[in-house]
């Protein structure tokens, strides 16, 4: 035969083509559940992780029904619209915050344990440099003050931006507050290494402005949604 | 029949494996795969993990383009291939996302380096194209070794003089800090990885003078 016709390198292609898409379509399809699965634990750990609770891919379901006693959605007003635990969890937040402040679902997890007490975990959502960056945000039972935080990301520089998952820049936001002494929302400023001593700020990440910017406008965005939740005394 | 067939591991066979680790070099002698060689060697984890799967993927794209190398046409030859290792790189990628999510994670956008690294186009084009397959595969694992091994050189340099720790475990004892020693952080940027390239390239020429171009 000959290889050289244009016939035959445009049925080559095509054929190739068709090929390796049905390959990876079908492989994509088979493992589909498994990837789901894997990310419906990582979300759970990661929620887990915002209130300093460390688990295992194998225990973070068990974990996750042990200490999250309860899951609602409010709306911007800080009424609560549902308090189904599955419901709450599927709240994708890439979808809910292209929608108009007053119709976002708003997620909130409750966590409580005995030793430490209640607080709340509210997941947040923004861009970073390269992709989306991601994380959960843990407030004590004042409802002002940060417990814990974890963060995480798609594809930001090792070394520079991808150091926000990185305890060392997670640690620090341990104490700090959203509202200022008056009560008015503030979120968190992004500061140059001297956020240490102000409870309004965080540090930037040395090489990753950008992603650090975009964490900075994600507290924002996200936290302010919840001003109105956070304010109502329960 | 059978006196004509070529034993598995011959030793023209065998210097398929060899040559590449040495003499043949991708990085320090054929100069390909710079790029990544520069990205992942900040320690030496990442620095393993790619290596490695650069192996499964030049090995496997080796074999499937010899295997097809009679009926490929020459003109779509380079989109061929491209098709080919992008295909094996999303299955690995997928593969790795269903049953290692740690390892997936830490790769993330490593996976996608590999598709852009030259070595493995350069080897396709070199090799498979004009190769049986059993050649081909040792030319990958061959070729894929020898990027590992300069890759795992570079960044147990890097990770030892730039973080003070091998395996993200520390070595350089605290004793050492608190005499004034410190991390030297020019290690960690890309610039010391092509220095470090460079010295090496520079050791091994002074030791092998036929290797010096005239």
């Amino acid at each position: 035969m000959n290889t050289q016709s244009n016939t035959y390198t445009f049925l080559y292609a095509a054929i190739m083509v068709v090929i390796v898409a049905a390959v990876l379509s079908f492989t994509s399809l088979t493992l589909k559940d498994r990837q789901n699965m894997n990310k419906e634990i990582e979300k759970k750990q990661n929620i887990l992780k915002a209130v300093n609770v460390t688990s295992t891919p194998a225990n973070a379901v068990e974990l996750f029904d042990k200490y999250i006693v309860e899951a609602i959605i409010v709306n911007s007003e800080g009424e609560v619209k549902s308090n189904d635990k599955a419901e709450t969890f599927k709240v994708d937040l890439k979808h809910e915050n292209k929608k108009d402040l007053s119709k976002r679902k708003l997620p909130v997890f409750v966590f409580n344990d005995t030793k430490v007490g209640k607080k709340l975990i509210i997941p947040v959502r923004g861009k970073g440099m390269w992709g989306p960056i991601w994380g959960f945000i843990s407030m004590e039972s004042d409802r002002k003050t940060i417990y814990g935080a974890t963060f995480d990301h798609k594809g930001e520089t090792p070394g520079l931006g991808a150091e926000i998952s990185k305890p060392e820049f997670q640690k620090p936001f341990t104490g700090k507050q959203i509202f200022d002494e008056s009560g008015v929302f503030t979120s968190l400023k992004l500061v140059k290494g001297t956020a240490s001593n102000n409870p309004h700020a965080f540090d930037a990440v040395s090489g990753g402005t950008v992603t650090s910017k975009g964490l900075e406008a994600m507290l924002q965005d996200n936290l302010s949604s919840y001003e109105k939740f956070l304010k109502s005394s329960k | 029949m059978m006196s004509d067939k070529e034993p598995l591991f011959s030793a023209k066979n065998r210097k398929l494996l060899t040559n590449p680790l040495g003499s043949d070099n991708p990085i320090t002698i054929q100069v390909l795969g710079i790029c990544s060689a520069l990205a992942v060697t900040a320690k030496l984890e990442p620095a393993i993990v790619m290596s490695i799967s650069v192996m499964a993927v030049l090995a496997l794209a080796n074999v499937i383009v010899s295997l097809l190398r009679n009926t490929i046409p020459s003109r779509i030859r380079i989109i061929v291939q491209l098709v080919i290792v992008a295909a094996l790189v999303i299955l690995v990628d997928q593969i790795l996302k269903a049953f290692a999510y740690d390892v997936s994670k830490q790769l993330s956008v490593f996976v996608g380096l590999i598709i852009t690294n030259c070595i493995i186009m350069g080897r396709l084009e070199a090799f498979a194209l004009g190769n049986k397959p059993w050649p081909a595969f040792l030319d990958g694992i061959g070729n894929a070794a020898g990027y590992g091994i300069i890759l795992v050189i570079v960044a147990f340099f890097r990770e030892l003089l730039g973080s003070g720790t091998l395996y993200g475990f520390k070595v350089i004892p605290q004793a050492f800090y608190d005499m004034g020693y410190q991390n030297n952080g020019l290690m960690i940027l890309p610039p010391m990885a092509l220095i470090t390239v460079g010295i090496i390239i520079w050791v091994q020429r002074s030791r092998n003078k036929s290797l010096i171009e005239s």
